[in-house]
Formats: structure tokens, C-alpha cells, sequence
């Protein structure tokens, strides 16, 4: 099977890959490129647990071929912290509990995050509509929309 | 060994860190995409695993011919049947059932036959997956496919097709002479049941079932293992307890358990689901075969069509009642599906179904059954919201009957301390009144409900486990603290760990660094299960801590060249017992910890235990429903958690475990069910099509927590990850019965079932 060369930039930082036709970008993001920080719980679209920034727009990475990223922007979890600043969803999440085991938790925060970039002052159905693609079995949602409501806040704040 | 008085223990103390909310240690890393779960770990020369499972809901395995596929280049081993050694039928414990070696080692690779679709028949290591996956389709499995039988029901009558040939019902005397589908028949009882059927003045009796529904834990299972040519093996996976993968591996492949490291991964989610193994064993034979690592990592839709699930049920729940409010007596019958192999968790169902009430006169029959289903698994509290699902909705009917408020109703029965369960024991101080009341007060009891909605309550109650658990807690040399334990952190529990730990030692709790020990470094710990983790592994924690204090006060009394109980341990620091001990300036953990070379070498305190007196916790839930007339779809509109934590450790997630439990009862209750095709085959075997509640399906729940405090634990804690999954079936049954007028007796009270009920209701006048 010939390997396709993709070049992308993820993160900020120019990456090269050879991926084969069938390969999704979550299965070059974790087993290429060594970000594990996406996860992947059902490869078909119904858990957001794969959620990356693909110029600018949000979606699952398990059902984008690695082929299309080619020339694009990703943006995963582990480029969400500024160095050692972390994102204001990161440390809502963190003082909020908003997760328990926390597999849900990164494809979260880049939903959120994608969210907040278009709609600086969501109401709460707005975030639950919004985040109703990303499957968390954990919490029961209610300590994740606080987290993402009290962080839209303080960044209109600041 | 002398009890050193130790200020902030006692439950009534002012606490400084147990019952605080500050980060958790494990959550940086989580927040940051860097914890690393079960699928994110690899090894050079790691090979890749899959399995070929059954397309069969029952088939006799007449041969499987692998010569294809072992000749395919890129494969490196290949392990069926004949790889496992049979094993003799023995029940030992696991978390809070009961396992049999003979069963597992064919649920993890089917031998005579396939008892469900996706039972495992083979499994390949190969170099990539796509090998792996060519190599499946080579193998050649050769199947007499038989008659198949799916519900409970179904399964118990004679002419059904026989799963296991040598399945004799347990508990019938005389035994059966023929086999069937029953592995066991269990009863509890008390009283006289007859007598007090005859003192009530009403008497209502109902049939209820309920579909199997998964755990749906987001992160598949997933393993690495690596075994060397001296048969040591080091087994990374995601599970709730390593320990017991470890034992259980060990049993299935006949290796010695010290040969054997096993690391528990950060774990995605398990709520029982993993307390058992599936690709371990199978990891390790074929790394062991082939000399390379080998992953293994689920698909979805394996998860759904070959881990456990827990049970559908067949139940009829009848009980009496006198004009003024006291129940007189009470009867039930459960079927419970086991799936391929025995051992649902009807027991402990008949054990929980009545216990909320103090009730005379009561019986309660189980049966364990049989069927062509993946083999259940725990899920929170099993057995329990089945049986309290179909009771609570029948004590919500009778309250109607009496026209008695629901709450009310449950007070002038609830269980409180000396309530006698039907299982035994007297209960101790216990929260289910505290409940109530707290309910009966909450402003959601009393607010206005609108057009078409309807207000539920439901009670529940589960039993909490203690068990076996270590821990080593470290006094390093600047001060700082590690304390290793060994149940794996599902939700937070390495949080509340640390939180206990410095409130033991009065240190900041920022100085305590909580880690999961793997299997070599710890000694056993039974696994995060039975809300057990922050009971068990929390009172193993302060006993480590308190050996830590002990040390660390006699090195205090070596410097002062004063008597060891000449010290006590206050806020930290060590200090002379009073002014006739001596007069020395308070020595603080930092500066002993400094000192520890000099007075004797490294301080550290450990505790092996078998924790006694985990105390039960009772929840009860509100809950408003609103119901669409048109499509019969069910909105909640509000839900409030309460229950009795003993003592919340860290509230949050004390909070957090409410919310979910409720979560996952409200898509328990309202689409949750496993979809079987007259094939025998499972049609939805996916999250588009298992629907599990999202953002959008859901309000914010809203949590009390009441504290009663558990007398056996230093800090009164109870265990609180399961009860909350107890209430929410009956308490949205309860709620919709009230908002259409009719009662439906079936989960999940899906749209077109609700729809349907309305509709009857009006043909019927209603
Ligand atoms: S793994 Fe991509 S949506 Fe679930
Ligand atoms: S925290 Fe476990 S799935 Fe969301």
C-alpha cells in the first residue's frame, strides 16, 4: 500500500507524515505524531472524545481521513495551555470537579473552546446544545456547563 | 500499640482538609490531554492483537483451523481454545460477586461453543493492524450453529435451548433431575407472610421488566502486555483493580503471581464494567508466545457486544398495607439474565429490594438465568436499581391508593438504626430518614409544576463494601509526603486520599502527592468497587499515617532524650506531652523528616488491612418530568440528589458522583436497552444507536448531601459511588405516572411505549 506525504502544522509547530489511505487523523495524531492527548472511544463520530481544531473549525478527528489535514491547522488539547498558562477553561474545569475519570475531558475542553472562540456569551442551553456531540458518562454534565458558563464569564471579563 | 492522641481525627473535630475542595493531583495531567490511559501506552517491538469473535448467538465449535492465517507474514502468534487449560468449577470472590474459574476462562476464549455473538474464538498478534485483521479473516472456524435463546423468560421454559448441558438448578431441594437454563434459586425471608397479607387493607401487586444496559464507560478496554523469555510478564491495562487482573491472569495461564507486575493505567470510566478480564489473559498468552509486547484495544461496538452489561429482569413485586400508612408485608419474584454464564447479580437484588423499609412480614424469590447475551459484568451497585426500581414504583401506587404524600409515606416505614434487613443484619446508624425529611423540605418538593409535568421520588439503598486494602505513605527528607495505594483513582479518590492523609499528619495538604502503586510495589488491594475506595483504602491511609506519627514522635522523644509517650503529635509538629514531660519548642514533620538520617534512618508508615464496617448509604431523589402528549417523549426538567455520605471527604466529587449515578438512571430509565434481532444478534451495538443521555438531554442536578456520620471510619465516611444509581428509574416511573395518569411498568419508558400508554389511558376513560 503506497504511504500518502501530508504536511500540517498541529499546535503551532510544522509536522510531516506518510499515512496510508484508510488512516484517520486521530490514528496519525496518536500513533504518528505521539499526541495521545485525543482519545478514542468510538471511531464513529458519536463521542467527541477525538475533538480536534481543524482550521478553525471543530471535529472529529476520527472521522477525518489524515490525507485531507494536508496543508491544514490542528489544534489539539496538548497545545491548549499557553506554556505554563493554563487555558481558563482548563483551570474552571479543574476548580469545578467538572471531571471524574477525565477520558471525556480533552475533547471537551476543545469543544468548549470552539465555542467560546464564536460565542463569547452562551446561555446555558446554548452549551448544552453545543457540547450534546461530546458523550460524558461520568459527571452528569451539570459541573461541565458550569465550568464552561463561569469561564465565558470571566474571559468577557478580562 | 498505644493509640497516640491525635488532634483532627475524631469525626466532631474541626477538620482543616477533609471536606475541602481544592484540585485534585491527578487533574493537571488530565486537563492537559498528558494522563495516559489504558490505549496511550507502547513498547519497541510492539505487535498489535485482535480478536476474531463469534458472528453466532449459539453455535457447537466443531473446529478451528488457523494454518492460514499462522502462515500470513506479519503474524507472530495466534491462541485459541487450545491455549487455555480448562479449569474446574470453583466460586471465589470478586468486588461484590461471585466468579467461577470454569466460566471465565471460556468467557475469555469460548471452548465447546459460542454462547453469544461476539464471543471470543481466536485472537492474532501480528505486526500492524492490518495484518491482524487480514489474519482473522483467514482463520477458519468451523460452526454447527444451534437454537438460541436471548430473554430470561424465554430461557426458563423446557423446551428451551440448553446453554450449558450440565446446568442443574442450585438451590432447589431435591435437585432437579434435568438440566436448564436456572443456574440457582435463592429466597429471603421473614416472618409470616401469609398473616401479613392478611392484616392489609390494600394490597397491590405489579409485574416489571427491565432490558440489560451497558455501563458505557467511554474508554474501551484496553491492555499492553509484554511477557520475557523467563515467562515475567508486565501487564499494563485499564481496570478498577489490577490485584484482581492479576489473580485472575495468574489462575487462567497458570503463572505465578510474583511473576506477574501488572500497572493500572489512568481508567477511563468502569462503574464496575472493569472487574474483569477480557483482553488481559489474551495479551499475555500472545506475547508470551510470540516474545513480543502485544496491545489489545476494543472497538465500541466490541464493548457492547462482549463485555458485561448488567441484567434484564422479569420481576413481580406485591405488598400490603394498612389504612393508615404501615406496610404489613411484602413479596417479590426476580428473574435476573446472568447472560452466557451464571452469576447476575440477583442476589445481592433480593437483598436491597426491601431494605429501605422496616416490613414484618417478607419474602423474596431469585432466579439466576441463563441466556445466549454477553456475560454480565457489575455496574454500580448490581442488582440493586432493579429490584428498588420495581419496588418504589409499586410503594409510589400505594401511596396514591392511601392518598398519602410519597415522602410521607416512606417515613412511616423507612429503616433506621435497629431496622432489622431482610438479609440479616440489624442496620447502625443509618441516613434514609435524614433523607426524607431533607426532601420533604427542599424546595423542589414544594415548587409549582406546570402543564403536563409530573413530581417522582424514589428512595434507595445500597450496602457499600470494605475489604482489603494497603497503603505505604513516605516521609521524604524535605518534608514532603508520597503515599502509594493500590486501588485504582476512577473519580477522584487520589484527591480524597491526600486530603485524609494531611489531616492525619496536619500538614498542607499540597505536600501530599497520592499515587496508584502497581502490583510489585504495594501489597494486595482488592479493586475500586463497593464504593469501597475512599472507605477501605481511606482507613488504610490514616493507619499509615498514624505509623508515620508514631515514628516520627519517637524520633522527636530521641532528640529531646525524653520517653517515646512523653510526645504527642498536634497540628503537624511534635511537642512534649505537657510541661511535666519537658519544655522543648514544637518540632515540626519538616524538620524531623530532616533529621530522619540521624535518628534512626527513613520514616515511613504502612497499613495492611481488612476493613470492617463499611455503613450502607441511602439516597432519595426528586424528580420533575414534563411528557410530550404528541410523541410521548420525556423531558426532565429538574432533579435533586440527596444522600447520606457519612462525611464528604472532597465534595465535589462527592457531588459528582450523585450527578452522574442520576445521569446514567435517567438513560437507564428512558432509552437505554440492548436491541436483539430474532437472529440472536445484537442490532445496536453503537452510541448512535445505544442512546446514553447528553448535555442536551439533561438539566443541572442539583445535590444535598447529608452526613451521617459511619462510626467505623476515623473520618465517618460511606461509600457514595453507587447508591446513586439506585432511585432514578423509580422516581422518573413515578414522575411520569403522575404527569399521564397511568403507570408504565417497562424499561425504558421509551417514546412510543409512553405514547402507547397514553393512548390506552384515554381508550380506557382515563
Ligand atoms: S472517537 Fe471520534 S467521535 Fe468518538
Ligand atoms: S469524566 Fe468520565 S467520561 Fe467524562
Amino acid at each position: 500500500m503506497s504511504k500518502r506525504h501530508v504536511s500540517a502544522v498541529v499546535n503551532g509547530d510544522p509536522v510531516e507524515f506518510l499515512c496510508t489511505p484508510e488512516q484517520t487523523l486521530l490514528d496519525v495524531l496518536r500513533d504518528d505524531l505521539d499526541l495521545t492527548g485525543s482519545k478514542e472511544c468510538c471511531s464513529s463520530g458519536d463521542c467527541g472524545a477525538c475533538s480536534v481544531i481543524l482550521d478553525g473549525r471543530l471535529v472529529c478527528s476520527c472521522l477525518v481521513l489524515s490525507a485531507e489535514a494536508e496543508g491544514k491547522r490542528i489544534e489539539t488539547i496538548e497545545g491548549m495551555a499557553k506554556g505554563e498558562e493554563l487555558h481558563p477553561l482548563q483551570r474552571r474545569f479543574l476548580e469545578h470537579a467538572a471531571l471524574q475519570c477525565g477520558i471525556c475531558t480533552p475533547g471537551i475542553l476543545i469543544a468548549a473552546k470552539a465555542l467560546l472562540e464564536r460565542e463569547p456569551d452562551p446561555s446555558e442551553t446554548e452549551v448544552r446544545f453545543w457540547l450534546a456531540g461530546n458523550l460524558c458518562r461520568c459527571t452528569g454534565y451539570d459541573k461541565i456547563v458550569r465550568a464552561v458558563l463561569d469561564t465565558a464569564a470571566e474571559m468577557r471579563r478580562s | 500499640m498505644n493509640d497516640i492522641p491525635l488532634a483532627g481525627t475524631a469525626p466532631k473535630a474541626e477538620l482543616k482538609w477533609v471536606g475541602t475542595r481544592g484540585p485534585r493531583p491527578d487533574g493537571l495531567d488530565k486537563v492537559t490531554g498528558r494522563a495516559r490511559y489504558g490505549a496511550d501506552f507502547r513498547l519497541p517491538g510492539m505487535l498489535v492483537g485482535r480478536v476474531l469473535r463469534s458472528p453466532h448467538a449459539h453455535a457447537r465449535i466443531r473446529g478451528i483451523d488457523i494454518s492460514k492465517a499462522a502462515a500470513l507474514p506479519g503474524v507472530k502468534a495466534i491462541v485459541t481454545r487450545d491455549d487455555f487449560r480448562d479449569m474446574p468449577s470453583e466460586f471465589v470472590p470478586a468486588g461484590e460477586m461471585m466468579v467461577n474459574y470454569r466460566d471465565i476462562v471460556r468467557n475469555v476464549m469460548a471452548r465447546e461453543k459460542a454462547l453469544y455473538e461476539g464471543h471470543p474464538v481466536a485472537a492474532v498478534a501480528a505486526t500492524s493492524a492490518s495484518i491482524a485483521r487480514e489474519a482473522l479473516s483467514l482463520i477458519k472456524v468451523d460452526y454447527e450453529v444451534l437454537p438460541h435463546v436471548i430473554d430470561a423468560a424465554e430461557a426458563m421454559r423446557a423446551d428451551a435451548p440448553l446453554l450449558d448441558e450440565t446446568m442443574i438448578t442450585a438451590g432447589v431441594d431435591p435437585a432437579p433431575t434435568k438440566p436448564s437454563n436456572v443456574a440457582k434459586r435463592m429466597e429471603f425471608s421473614t416472618g409470616d407472610l401469609k398473616a401479613g397479607f392478611a392484616q392489609a387493607d390494600f394490597v397491590i401487586e405489579r409485574s416489571f421488566a427491565t432490558k440489560p444496559v451497558h455501563q458505557g464507560y467511554l474508554e474501551p478496554h484496553a491492555c499492553l502486555a509484554s511477557v520475557n523469555e523467563a515467562g515475567q510478564a508486565e501487564l499494563w491495562c485499564t481496570t478498577q483493580g489490577h490485584f484482581v487482573v492479576r489473580t485472575h491472569c495468574a489462575k487462567l495461564l497458570d503463572m505465578e503471581m510474583s511473576q506477574i507486575r501488572v500497572i493500572a493505567t489512568e481508567i477511563g470510566g468502569g462503574f464496575g464494567g472493569k472487574t474483569v478480564v477480557y483482553l488481559e489473559p489474551l495479551a499475555l498468552a500472545l506475547s508470551s508466545k510470540s516474545k513480543r509486547p502485544v496491545k489489545m484495544v476494543m472497538t465500541r461496538e466490541e464493548v457492547f457486544l462482549s463485555t458485561g452489561p448488567t441484567s434484564g429482569a422479569h420481576m413481580k413485586v406485591k405488598i400490603g398495607v394498612r389504612k393508615d400508612g404501615k406496610i404489613t408485608a411484602a413479596e417479590a419474584e426476580l428473574i435476573y439474565e446472568a447472560g452466557a454464564f451464571q452469576g447476575s447479580p440477583v442476589g445481592p437484588g433480593c437483598m436491597c429490594a426491601f431494605a429501605p423499609y422496616e416490613i414484618e412480614n417478607a419474602r423474596v424469590i431469585g432466579y439466576d438465568v441463563i441466556s445466549n447475551r454477553p456475560k454480565v459484568a457489575a455496574y454500580r451497585a448490581p442488582g440493586a436499581p432493579i429490584s428498588e426500581y420495581a419496588v418504589e414504583c409499586v410503594i409510589d401506587e400505594l401511596a396514591q391508593k392511601l392518598g398519602l404524600d410519597p415522602v410521607e409515606f416512606r417515613l412511616k416505614n423507612g429503616a433506621k438504626a435497629g431496622t432489622r434487613a431482610l438479609y440479616g443484619p440489624k442496620f447502625g446508624p443509618i441516613g434514609l430518614v435524614a433523607t426524607l425529611e431533607a426532601a420533604k423540605n427542599h424546595p423542589h418538593y414544594s415548587a409549582p409544576l406546570g402543564p403536563n409535568q409530573g413530581r417522582g421520588v424514589a428512595s434507595g439503598f445500597w450496602f457499600n463494601i470494605g475489604g482489603e486494602s494497603c497503603a505505604s505513605l513516605h516521609i521524604n527528607e524535605d518534608g514532603s509526603v508520597t503515599l502509594m495505594i493500590g486501588t485504582p483513582d476512577i473519580g477522584g479518590s487520589r484527591a480524597s486520599m491526600a486530603l485524609m492523609a494531611a489531616e492525619t499528619l496536619g500538614i498542607d495538604v499540597a505536600h501530599v502527592r497520592t499515587l496508584i502503586a502497581d502490583t510489585d510495589s504495594i501489597g494486595y488491594t482488592f479493586l475500586t468497587g463497593g464504593s469501597r475506595a475512599t472507605f477501605a483504602t481511606g482507613m488504610a491511609t490514616v493507619d499509615a499515617a498514624k505509623a508515620a506519627i508514631r515514628q516520627l514522635c519517637a524520633r522527636a522523644a530521641k532528640i529531646w532524650e525524653i520517653s517515646e509517650d512523653a510526645v504527642v503529635w498536634e497540628d503537624g509538629h511534635a511537642k512534649p506531652a505537657g510541661q511535666n514531660a519537658a519544655t522543648f519548642p514544637p518540632m515540626s514533620l519538616a524538620e524531623l523528616a530532616g533529621k530522619a538520617g540521624k535518628t534512626g534512618g527513613p520514616i515511613s508508615g504502612h497499613a495492611e488491612i481488612n476493613a470492617q464496617g463499611a455503613g450502607p448509604s441511602f439516597g432519595t431523589h426528586i424528580v420533575d418530568v414534563e411528557v410530550d402528549k404528541e410523541t410521548g417523549r420525556v423531558d426532565i426538567k429538574r432533579y435533586t440528589v440527596i444522600q447520606d455520605a457519612g462525611k464528604a471527604v472532597h465534595p465535589g466529587y462527592v457531588e459528582g458522583q450523585f450527578q452522574g449515578g442520576a445521569a446514567q438512571g435517567v438513560g437507564w430509565a428512558l432509552n437505554e436497552e440492548y436491541v436483539y434481532g430474532a437472529d440472536g444478534k445484537l442490532q445496536n451495538a453503537g452510541f448512535l444507536d445505544y442512546r446514553m443521555p447528553v448535555t442536551s438531554d439533561l438539566p443541572m442536578i442539583d445535590t444535598v448531601i447529608v452526613e451521617i456520620p459511619n462510626p467505623a471510619h476515623p473520618f465517618g465516611v460511606r461509600g457514595v459511588g453507587e447508591t446513586p444509581i439506585v432511585p432514578p428509574m423509580a422516581a422518573i416511573a413515578n414522575a411520569i405516572s403522575r404527569a399521564i395518569g397511568t403507570r408504565l411498568c417497562e424499561l425504558p419508558m421509551s417514546p412510543p411505549k409512553v405514547l402507547k400508554a397514553m393512548q390506552a389511558h384515554k381508550a380506557n376513560g382515563g
